[in-house]
């Protein structure tokens, strides 16, 4: 956002009402997500979403380290969202910083809100998120493929968490920025569903929109979560589902 | 899911509507809502107005008065008097603290044990990695797993190794009656002694745990798909050299028989385990 | 999943196995996993590969940056690898700054780039003493089931060998053009079991190795760079040992850091 001055602004949204990629307003990136690709991790998902490619692996519930962290009567759910150094097209410096550090917390929360954690006291379950390539909505990207990885896991919690971001872009609501997008639009509003209680868990925004406009995206970004949703499900299902006349293992 | 596929699965026995009469086992995942007219929120459930979800990735499983899901994946959750197999993590004044591969590490207090141990000098007698097979005894609220070392079966861990699956497919590795164990022990001279937490110790020659190792993996990848009691059998009767059939074979077989550790049950008690239907296809599909 | 304390009757078994010629997977003892790489996984990487060997799974991007020369090499090109072991990876890394086993993973592969000049570090230079290109290779570990310098020497390799120079983009030449490598080092790593000296080793294996050897060689048939790590120790013969068999798998490598599959 902000990128106001900038040179070669791209027009985001032709006379048709299509976007740079082709989309409608209300048209999602294409994505592929895949349960269970990590060996060592007790539950993994990898998503690939438009450009963004993230990998999420969760670890418990384990005892807890460090051990002040423990709590008495939960488990405590630590996030780590990481971005590869070559994940950004300028090299970003390995470590954490700030912003990783404020979507860790944010994730953390939105899951400390759907899972059981009342179930595995005194224990930790761990999230890990790292972003291998980015184009615009990781955290969303992150957060998809963490609760995938929790599932796989076989944490016990209230539902799997679709997210997705809504933002402005020419004036209009739109669906699923990318980067151009994001970096020349004028809002942007992440946001992650619990469908079966229809509340959001994830909620941010940045940029400027009207009381209609946002209402307008809620409904936008609802409905996006539902078709993310009905991808996460099936990630899960095919990794869970065995076919009933398999080929022979090589 | 559609409405349509949980009605008919409600119906499971009757046949009449169901689209897979011979496969009744449904697929959860969490924030499903389940068809539980007439039953309780069982394990792997939660209620909300009214309304029964599932809360893990399981199996469906409705158990009157009970709809309850069984987890396919994830660590072993405990359950008083399981059989599990565990290793020595840390070693305390009065108690080790053992991975069973459950969410947290369980102690074992020196009095659980038929040893005579001093306050102090649990060193003495199990050290960090040292291997064990307990029952757990008690879980209180805070998740704390108690575990024990005096009963039948119960103790160290000598010789062998231990191969870890999916404490989802333990029903499987030990087959309906024990007749899966009971086929690998046969046609490999080994021993094998399964956890409920998914950890397996095998003992035997080099080549037959190796062998049993194998077929616990085939267990592992293929253990939703039909067929499986004959893919071990036909795998292990492949690799089959004539020592292990040997006489050699027989007295190594036997000799493991005698040794204490032999007498670890390849279960615990029959009525706390989980009916290895639950989990699969009915025996004709086997 | 793995558990954090390897139980010692399992090592024992591998060591039991190990004698007999034998190893848990059904490989033998100087054979490798199956390797696959994948040029071009990230797109955001002026040069990228997603390695697996078996299981274990490292990716690594190389990014140039314009920058400084060092004072004391004022022609030359930086180059500067590291490696991150995420605890996305495995149970036994944990968050933080890294960890002594990070940084040895990122100094053989890095000494083993250099010794061998994979890249001839001189062209890198835009204008002596005041402008370089600036390498940089990250090595990210996603799956450690096991011999982590080996995996993470053929992703980077493999992610130098398809980079391009970004020169256009940074307004220092007309078009952007490959890196280039002079030479391809590969890493092959051995440990001991016992008397047997076993190749590619997995996460078990490496729980119960009694020493673990590592040759970084080149398509000439250079030795370029040696790491002896875990505790154990090696006589001379098997040094020369490891060495002539380091040289065979690394043959095989350098067909797979081109993009091919072995």
């Amino acid at each position: 956002m902000g990128s106001v001055g900038a040179k070669d602004v791209p027009v985001l949204l032709s006379p048709e009402g299509l976007r740079i990629d082709g989309r409608r307003l209300d048209e999602l990136r294409p994505i592929r997500i895949e349960a269970g690709p990590l060996h060592q991790a007790d539950g993994s998902a990898y998503v690939e979403w438009g450009a963004n490619k993230v990998m999420a692996a969760v670890y418990g519930p384990r005892e807890v380290h460090p051990r002040h962290l423990q709590q008495n009567n939960k488990a405590v759910i630590q996030c780590k969202y990481n971005m590869a150094a070559f994940s950004v097209d300028e090299r970003k410096r390995p470590g954490l910083d700030r912003r990783s550090q404020e979507i860790s917390k944010v994730i953390a929360e939105a899951f400390e809100s759907v899972v059981f954690a009342e179930e595995f006291p005194r224990t930790s379950i761990d999230v890990y998120i790292e972003v291998l390539q980015a184009n615009a909505g990781t955290r969303c990207a992150g957060l998809v493929a963490a609760s995938v990885a929790l599932a796989d896991a076989g944490i016990p919690m209230v539902d799997l968490v679709p997210a997705v971001a809504v933002g402005k872009i020419s004036g209009q609501i739109a669906l699923d920025l990318k980067k151009e997008e994001d970096n020349f639009g004028e809002a942007d509003l992440p946001m992650a569903l619990v469908p079966q209680s229809g509340r959001l868990v994830l909620l941010q925004m940045e940029g400027h929109m009207t009381p209609d406009e946002l209402s307008k995206a809620l409904d936008l970004g609802v409905e996006g979560c539902k078709a993310i949703y009905a991808k996460m499900k099936q990630a899960l299902r095919d990794r869970y589902t065995v076919d009933p006349l398999p080929a022979e293992a090589a | 899911m559609s409405q349509g596929q949980r009605t008919d699965h409600r119906r499971r026995g009757r046949g009449d509507s169901s689209p897979h009469p011979s496969r009744d086992r449904v697929l959860v995942l969490p924030g499903e809502e389940l068809p539980s007219q007439g039953l309780k929120p069982g394990t792997g459930t939660y209620r909300v107005g009214g309304k029964v979800y599932s809360s893990i990735l399981g199996l469906l499983s409705p158990q009157p008065p009970f709809v309850q899901v069984i987890p396919l994946s994830g660590r072993y959750i405990p359950k008083p008097n399981d059989v599990v197999i565990g290793t020595v993590t840390d070693c305390q004044g009065t108690f080790w603290l053992l991975d069973i591969g459950a969410p947290r590490w369980a102690p074992l207090h020196m009095t659980g044990t038929p040893w005579d141990v001093e306050i102090g000098e649990t060193e003495k007698f199990l050290h960090v990695r040292d291997s064990v097979v307990v029952r757990v005894e008690n879980l209180d609220p805070t998740g704390r797993i108690g575990v024990t070392m005096l009963g039948d079966g119960l103790g160290k861990l000598e010789g062998g190794t231990i191969v870890t699956v999916s404490p989802a497919r333990i029903p499987r590795v030990v087959g309906r009656g024990g007749s899966m164990v009971e086929t690998i022990t046969r046609l490999t001279g080994a021993q094998v002694a399964v956890g409920q937490n998914g950890r397996v110790w095998i003992n035997g020659s080099p080549d037959a745990i190796l062998r049993a190792s194998e077929a616990l993996r085939l267990i592992e990848e293929q253990g939703q798909r039909r067929g499986l009691t004959e893919r071990v059998e036909s795998y292990l009767v492949s690799t089959s050299t004539s020592t292990d059939r040997g006489p050699e074979a027989a007295a190594r077989e036997s000799a493991h028989r005698d040794a204490p550790v032999t007498r670890v049950p390849p279960v615990g008690p029959a009525d706390e385990r989980p009916d290895p239907e639950a989990l699969g296809p009915g025996p004709d599909e086997y | 999943m793995t558990a954090e304390v390897t139980a010692e009757i399992r090592t024992a078994h591998l060591l039991d196995l190990a004698a007999e010629g034998k190893r848990l997977d059904g490989r033998g003892p100087d054979e490798y996993r199956r390797v696959v790489v994948e040029p071009g996984f990230v797109t955001t990487a002026d040069g990228s590969a997603l390695v697996r060997i078996g299981n274990t799974t490292v990716l690594a991007g190389v990014k140039l940056e314009p920058g400084k020369p060092f004072p004391d090499t004022p022609n030359a090109g930086v180059l500067t690898t590291n490696a991150e072991l995420i605890p996305l990876s495995s149970p036994v890394f944990e968050p933080g700054p890294p960890q002594p086993g990070a940084i040895e993973v990122s100094r053989v592969v890095d000494r083993a780039i250099r010794a061998a000049e994979a890249i001839d570090l001189t062209r890198l230079c835009v204008t002596p003493g005041e402008k370089t290109w600036v390498c940089y290779v990250d090595l990210h570990v996603l799956d450690h089931s096991g011999n982590l310098i080996d995996a993470a020497m053929l992703a980077g390799v493999s992610a130098l060998a398809h980079a391009v120079v970004p020169a256009k983009r940074f307004g220092i030449a007309e078009s952007d053009y490959p890196l280039d490598l002079q030479h391809v080092p590969t890493e092959c790593t051995f440990i001991r079991l016992g008397d047997a000296l076993v190749v590619d080793p997995t996460f078990d294996e490496e729980q119960a190795a009694q020493g673990r050897l590592t040759v970084a060689t080149d398509e000439t048939g250079r030795v370029v760079a040696m790491q002896k790590g875990l505790v154990g120790a090696f006589s001379p013969d098997d040094v020369r040992e490891v060495v002539r068999r380091a040289l065979v798998h690394g043959d095989r490598l350098r067909i797979a850091a081109r993009g091919g599959k072995t």
